[in-house]
């Protein structure tokens, strides 16, 4: 009965005994099954992302109308594992003159900023990678090895589109990090801890009810930490060709590719975690098991709210990007902090639904104000509009219906 | 606590490992016939003109100093956001003064112009 409402622990214990009962020194089997909690999560983790890029193009097809990859499989759910194969077999080709260490190291780092990150998810109550006190410190840190195997990948690849599209990306991502950093505060702040454990158990009630906003910036800059659309920028395809990972070919530049799905994915659990409550729900107390669906199930509506935001907006211009974060986003989760701060000190803790209510309403207002003084500045630097006769694509050939008509 | 850090230092030893042992492997089945075009540098067909490790403009490097600074505030900002529930409201108030005094200096930033992107 045990097993089944909490099967993860049980296992570890049966694997630790079975070691111990073998006669292996304690610290040798802790390490062992260390080294296998490790590869059971990464190349989890690393399979989970095959599914999730057959997902994203099926999800993407229906919603800009085409069918998305129906061939190989049932609902051509094994294309991944075709390109997978494809890919695998495809030639490297190391353009002349390149930086060899950058150039190799860069694939690599960027997966493991990314996987690096599941060390520290709580998928249940009894079940997490690891339960450090810096976890949040962690997570920031490690996204930040993604900006390092950004600009090694442009560095080492001698190429000027991919030095530039390397230049840009880390601007886009050191800029988004910023809000991002700052909102990360109020989690802390109502929790007293930076463990994501201790963050997860302290949301009875969701931190999205407490922090409305933050949880919104939080959202938008974890987009932009993607590079996801409307800020793929990184990519570039129109302006730079393909931006930093232009002179990658076969499994290297796939492993940017899994980076980039799974930062996606984890961005979203991130987001759940802190706030959405993770793996939060009824009956997880008796039921331990039934946490890691909550986290699931609540992943998958974020993960689908950023596809679906992906799929229908369109791109920013990068001097819009910077703009959108340093004129709006960094000011807006300043006065966030500030005012939740006061607030929530304000008012005594035991004092729940006034306390609540008062948060509520702060960021009620914080946002009626933001939306205000957006439209003011907005009103006022007003996009230039090119009056007179439109350009011609061949100024020759007679354009206007009238004479057209009459030749 | 210990063995924490320990779980930790694996799991970034293996993160790294399977994408970098999923690369050799890939290295060993690929074929390999590489030639002078094949290799040249891709600019979308032209031939590449002087070094590729070109300079840029200096106002990308303001904001490489703006998000340092954010990031410094940020450093001294988590150790008061942990011990938020203890510390009184005149704790609270200081670190509004603190970061009152950072959102002076982006205020600085944006009237000198240098968060436009030119």
């Amino acid at each position: 009965m045990n097993f089944l409402y909490d099967p993860i622990p049980f296992i570890i214990n049966w694997l630790n005994s079975l070691m111990l009962s073998w006669g292996w020194p304690v610290d040798v089997v802790q390490v062992v099954m260390f080294v296998l909690g490790a590869l059971l999560i990464c190349v989890g983790a690393m399979l989970f992302t095959t599914l999730l890029i057959w997902a994203e193009r099926k999800i993407g097809g229906r919603f800009q109308d085409r069918l998305g990859p129906n061939r190989v499989g049932p609902w051509g759910i094994f294309q991944t594992i075709a390109d997978m194969l494809k890919i695998f077999t495809k030639e490297y080709i190391t353009p002349a003159g390149v930086d060899k260490i950058p150039f190799n190291l860069a694939p690599v780092l960027a997966v493991a900023a990314v996987l690096s990150i599941w060390a520290v998810i709580p998928f249940s109550e009894t079940f997490s990678g690891v339960n450090i006190n810096i976890a949040l410190l962690y997570i920031i840190a490690i996204g930040g090895l993604g900006e390092m195997a950004i600009i090694l990948a442009g560095f080492g690849s001698n190429n000027k589109y991919a030095l530039l599209g390397a230049f840009r990306a880390v601007a886009q991502l050191i800029s988004y990090e910023v809000p991002m950093v700052i909102v990360l505060l109020i989690p802390v702040m109502f929790t007293g801890s930076m463990g994501l454990n201790d963050i997860v158990q302290a949301q009875k009630i969701p931190f999205i009810v407490l922090a409305p906003v933050a949880c919104l910036i939080f959202f938008i800059s974890s987009i932009a930490e993607n590079g996801r659309a409307p800020f793929d920028l990184i990519e570039a395809d129109s302006e730079l060709v393909a931006g930093f990972n232009i002179e990658y070919s076969g499994l290297k530049f796939g492993m940017f590719f899994v980076a980039d799905f799974l930062h996606a994915f984890t961005s979203a659990i991130i987001f759940t975690t802190i706030f959405l409550g993770g793996w939060q729900g009824p009956g997880v107390a008796t039921h331990p098991i039934l946490g890691g669906f909550y986290l699931l199930a609540k992943t998958l509506i974020v993960y689908f709210a950023m596809l679906a935001i992906r799929f229908t907006l369109p791109r920013f211009r990068i001097d819009q990007m910077m703009a959108l974060n340093w004129k709006i986003l960094t000011p807006l989760s300043l006065v966030t902090l500030l005012v939740t701060a006061v607030v929530d000190k304000s008012i005594p803790r035991e004092l729940m639904a006034v306390r609540i209510g008062a948060l509520l309403v702060a960021n009620i207002l914080i946002w009626l104000v933001a939306d205000r003084l957006f439209t003011v500045y907005s009103r006022r630097h007003t996009r230039l509009v090119v009056s007179g006769p439109r350009p011609l694509a061949r100024p020759d050939l007679k354009s206007s219906k009238e004479e057209r008509a009459s030749l | 606590m210990l063995h924490e850090w320990l779980y930790l230092g694996i799991f970034l030893t293996v993160a790294l490992a399977i994408p970098a042992a999923a690369l050799i492997i890939a290295g060993i089945l690929a074929p390999k016939k590489p030639n002078p075009i094949k290799n040249s540098t891709y600019e979308c067909g032209m031939e590449t003109v002087g070094v590729s490790w070109v300079q840029f403009k200096v106002q990308y490097y303001i904001y490489g100093l703006v998000f340092l600074v954010f990031d410094v505030e940020a450093v001294l900002l988590y150790p008061w956001a942990v011990a938020y529930n203890k510390v009184p409201l005149y704790g609270v108030l200081e670190a509004v003064l603190f970061v009152l005094i950072l959102a002076s200096g982006l205020i600085y930033v944006w009237r000198k112009g240098a968060l436009e992107w030119v």
